[in-house]
């Protein structure tokens, strides 16, 4: 378990004092993917960098295990550091090495035998996925392969965490998917705790299960992943989540005036936002129209899935009274489905 | 042979057991100085690189030191410096005459140079590889040997090389002054009796050391670059 107790980081530059980050209190249970999400200079790298402490917070603790690293000497603070793996957005393999002797060498000088290094180094790369590459040097590897070489370095010493600093924000959208899929296999397989950085909401929603939003050094927001994506509470989170649904799209049509959602008097546009687990058990929209006697027509729709929890949103256009329309929303509701009258006429 | 060398090179034939004997001069104060420059320039070009600010070893003090004495020395012309150093010479060699008198202040002409390159070869690695290597918990001499020095090879090799080739005008400018080797041979025959012929096969001989000295290099730095 990792737990961050009152972290404060100050830097000082021409001697400007710089806080990137300021009090944080957080708690990373073993075996979870938690991601840190945040703009650039939300003092996100600043953060996770103190859980290994290659950056000394100024104040406040860092608790692994129980065991507060900013008070151990150098030298067990090194042997705690093999226990927490890092991988970074610009890979850091040793260029004058091969993939091989990249993942051997953390393992090397540690007294541990040539054949056990040999047989753990190979086991990683088919753990990876790249047995094939044993004797390239890393110049003569694509991205997604340098991060995997990295992932195998970064597990040699059996860690017990897993650090990613913007991991696959130097990959295509396609090896990020591969790269998010391998990091989640390494967090099932090897129960390895991961914490994730990064400033994209789809690699949130991809693999992590919870999720602490950062903004100007602090943590303003902090939840499990659907109810950061079903219900975000702080304007950051809202954009950042508009940023990556496609129902921003219709905030866009009602400012340009579209066509497409120029309404009739007694017309409303509707968002309609559901978790999978109840509502799609039972067919809620043909409910509501035979019972209130209306006709909603979809506009819009999109799905995520998110930890195994499908989270729709509907666009839908009605005809209905504003008397009906209260009573709807209000059904709605005790259906767990949460309406935003987006605009009406 | 013979009767070539005595159509185009009279004067060389002359005094040829003396060229001979300058070249072997010049070779061993070449590596002589070549080693001693090379083992010091690179411990104190990695200590200044790892004491600089924000580097693992981080003292401004050792950082300061080292950084002005480089400064120091570069900037004193080595025919300046030779003189100069006389006394220290003396005291420390026992003599300031001949390749024994030059090798001293061909170390002390030619270092400051080499930790200039060092320090640029080593400052070449990215940060990222430092950070990398300490996220995996190697202490500072093993990042200095695992990543520092090992992963700049090609880059040392090229500061070698370069610093190889300036070292061999420094010792013909020890020649001078007193020092032997090519640089006094073609200054007692080539300027002072205007030998042409010995100065130009002189130059044809430095070439060609300049030419091998690259060439090694280069080998070296292609084997170690991937
Ligand atoms: N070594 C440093 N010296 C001075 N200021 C720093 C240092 N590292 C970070 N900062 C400052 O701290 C703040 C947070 O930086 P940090 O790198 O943690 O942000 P980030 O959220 O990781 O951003 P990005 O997404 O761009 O990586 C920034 O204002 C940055 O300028
Ligand atoms: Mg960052």
């Amino acid at each position: 378990m990792i737990q961050l107790v009152d972290i404060s980081k100050d830097f000082i530059s021409d001697k400007v004092r710089v806080t990137a980050v300021k009090d944080v209190n957080l708690t990373i249970n073993n075996g979870e993917v938690f991601g840190v999400i945040g703009y650039s200079g939300a003092g996100k790298s600043t953060l996770v960098r103190c859980i290994n402490l290659l950056e000394r917070p100024t104040k406040g603790k860092v608790l692994i295990d129980g065991i507060d690293l900013v008070q151990l000497k150098e030298k067990e603070l090194r042997k705690y550091r093999q226990k927490i793996g890092m991988i970074f957005q610009q890979f850091n393999l040793l260029g004058s090495r091969t993939v091989f002797d990249n993942v051997a060498f953390p393992l090397k000088y540690r007294g541990i035998s040539k054949e056990e290094i040999k047989e753990r180094v190979l086991s990683l790369l088919e753990l990876v996925g790249i047995s094939d590459k044993v004797d390239a040097y890393p110049s003569q590897l694509s991205g997604g392969q340098k991060q995997r070489v990295a992932i195998a370095r970064a597990l040699a010493t059996e860690p017990s965490i897993l650090l990613c600093d913007e991991a696959t924000s130097a990959l295509d959208p396609q090896t990020t998917k591969s790269i998010l899929k391998l990091l989640k296999e390494v967090n099932q397989k090897l129960g390895i705790t991961i914490v994730i950085i990064t400033h994209e909401m789809h690699v949130i929603k991809e693999i992590c299960d919870r999720v602490a939003v950062m903004e100007g050094g602090n943590v303003v927001e902090l939840n499990d992943a659907i109810s950061i994506f079903s219900n975000p509470q702080a304007q950051i989170t809202k954009d950042f989540i508009n940023s990556t649904s496609n129902l921003s799209k219709m905030d866009e049509l009602i400012e340009e005036k579209s066509s497409v959602v120029e309404l009739e008097p007694g017309q409303r546009i509707w968002r309609l936002d559901f978790l999978g687990t109840e509502a799609t058990k039972e067919p809620i929209i043909a409910e509501i129209s035979s019972k209130y006697n209306i006709n909603p027509s979809i506009i819009f729709a999109n799905v995520d899935v998110i930890s195994d929890t499908v989270l729709g949103s509907l666009i839908v256009l009605v005809t209905i009274s504003e008397q009906a329309e209260e009573q709807v929303i209000e059904y709605l509701k005790e259906k767990q489905i949460k309406v935003e009258v987006i605009k009406y006429a | 042979m013979h009767s070539l060398m005595t159509q185009y090179t009279p004067n060389l034939l002359d005094y040829w057991p003396e060229f001979i004997k300058s070249i072997g001069e010049t070779l061993q104060m070449l590596f002589l100085s070549g080693i001693y420059s090379f083992v010091i320039g690179l411990f104190l070009g990695t200590v200044m690189v790892v004491t600089r600010k924000g580097n693992i070893l981080e003292n401004v003090y050792i950082y300061r030191i080292i950084d002005s004495l480089v400064n120091l020395f570069r900037s004193i012309p080595f025919v300046i410096l030779i003189t100069a150093l006389i006394p220290v010479t003396k005291l420390v060699v026992g003599t300031f005459i001949g390749v024994k008198g030059a090798i001293f202040p061909l170390i002390i002409g030619c270092t400051p140079f080499f930790i200039r390159q060092v320090d640029m070869a080593l400052s070449d690695i990215d940060p990222g590889l430092i950070e990398a290597a300490q996220s995996m918990g190697l202490s500072p001499l093993g990042i200095i040997f695992r990543v520092y020095l090992k992963e700049s090879i090609p880059g040392l090799a090229r500061s070698t090389t370069i610093t190889t080739v300036s070292l061999l005008g420094l010792t013909a400018m020890g020649g001078a002054v007193g020092g032997g080797g090519l640089g006094s041979f073609v200054i007692r025959y080539g300027h002072n009796r205007y030998y042409q012929d010995i100065t130009y096969v002189s130059v044809i001989v430095i070439l060609i050391f300049v030419t091998i000295i690259q060439f090694i290099g280069n080998i070296i730095i292609k084997k170690t670059s991937h």
